[in-house]
């Protein structure tokens, strides 16, 4: 009950499955860019700050990063219930079409038209990704370790991983690690 | 190579399916793709319940319909119980895979999610909330690029390039439906403007 009301939330279960239903029935090729314009951009149920700052846990802990960040929203108003209902919502329909697309999919999948389309899917699937990650990257603006020190770890981040093809849990054991230590020495210095 | 599967599955194989996948889950940091090939082994290599092409066409399948990419485990588990046994050992088999997958991370990231929502005003919390942000985006990032280069060569595909920064740019410019982006790459890619020679 300490929860700003001024803010926009989800107004009852019903509305907590739909969003999740709408978004996940979009997502083609994965649905966190989809996330982000619901949640943040149209809803605004969270700032791009405060995503940044879910998605961190949702991507740590185990699990596909955005079913555990619509756990986390769901579970944020509604408990136990909205997290069933968050998930039920990212579920419903696209068990549906994954259905259908694997009836497809035994039918022509064999077709080279049906394998282009796919690769240019997945082309624009990956644009999706990187330009949520680039628009993300502007929350980092609020971050106490300070721009530089953020884009400095990012980068490292995305060299280690992308090019370098470093094991992510090196990654994010080390460079996450360094990122938390100097956010603790920073916040603590200030408090 | 591919020969049909056919065998059946005592009640210890579906206890020894379900129980690899609530250790997958435990172990799926990152999302379930990254243990494609820890699950390949386990499934096609050592138990010989799934061809590699029904393995493939799973993952293809889920990535390119919308919705949660996870749900390339149904398609393994459908294709599991179809070789064994037909539809409803299918449709049985999906829904024990989804749920080996997903029971156990959903359920500790349950328990995080109300911890660090209580704790939020810890100094711990913040800086591990705060601290991992550069990096999980840069994570994001990162598997765009390797979703765009994997599997792809420059000199041969860059029309497949250019199409990802060309999303990439309108994306994060625009607001512009992204439904019609997917549509716009899936027709460049059927009528073949996007493969050179």
């Amino acid at each position: 009950m300490t929860a700003p009301s001024a803010r926009p939330q989800p107004e009852s279960l019903k509305d907590l499955f739909f969003s999740f239903t709408l978004l996940a029935i979009q997502g083609f090729g994965g649905v966190l860019a989809y996330m982000e314009r619901e949640l943040v951009e149209r809803k605004k149920w969270l700032t791009r700050a405060e995503f940044v700052e879910e998605w961190a846990v949702a991507r740590t802990m185990p699990g596909p990063p955005a079913l555990n960040l619509s756990i986390m929203v769901g579970s944020r108003y509604f408990g136990l219930r909205g997290a069933i209902v968050s998930v039920a919502g990212m579920f419903f329909l696209p068990s549906f079409t994954i259905a259908l697309m694997a009836l497809a999919y035994a039918r022509f999948g064999a077709d080279p038209h049906v394998i282009d389309a796919l690769r240019g899917m997945g082309a624009v699937a990956a644009g999706l990704f990187i330009a949520t990650g680039l628009k993300l990257l502007t929350a980092l603006k609020t971050n106490p370790l300070g721009v530089p020190v953020c884009l400095v770890l990012a980068c490292l981040s995305f060299v280690g991983v992308a090019l370098l093809h470093w094991r992510l849990v090196y990654v994010m054991l080390g460079l996450g690690g360094l990122g938390y230590v100097l956010t603790f020495i920073k916040l603590r210095g200030k408090s | 190579m591919n020969a049909p599967l056919s065998f059946v599955m005592q009640w210890t194989d579906w206890f020894d399916l379900l129980t690899h996948f609530f250790l997958f889950s435990v172990s799926s940091i990152g999302g379930p793709l990254v243990l494609l090939p820890e699950i390949h082994h386990y499934l096609v290599t050592q138990q010989h319940w799934l061809t590699s092409s029904q393995f493939s066409a799973s993952v293809v399948i889920a990535q390119a319909a919308p919705g949660p990419n996870v749900l390339f485990v149904a398609l393994l588990g459908w294709n599991i119980g179809f070789n064994a046994g037909g539809l409803f050992v299918g449709f049985f088999a999906a829904v024990l895979c989804m749920v080996g997958m997903l029971l156990p991370s959903c359920a500790l990231i349950f328990v995080t999610a109300k911890w660090v929502y209580k704790n939020r005003e810890l100094i711990a919390v913040r800086a591990f909330k705060l601290g991992m942000g550069p990096i999980v985006i840069a994570l994001l990032i990162a598997s765009g690029w390797m979703l765009a280069t994997g599997n792809t060569e420059a000199a041969r595909d860059w029309p497949l390039w250019a199409l990802t920064a060309a999303t990439t740019v309108i994306v994060a410019r625009t607001k512009i439906n992204m439904f019609w982006l997917l549509l716009t790459g899936a027709t460049l890619g059927a009528t073949g403007l996007l493969t050179i020679g």
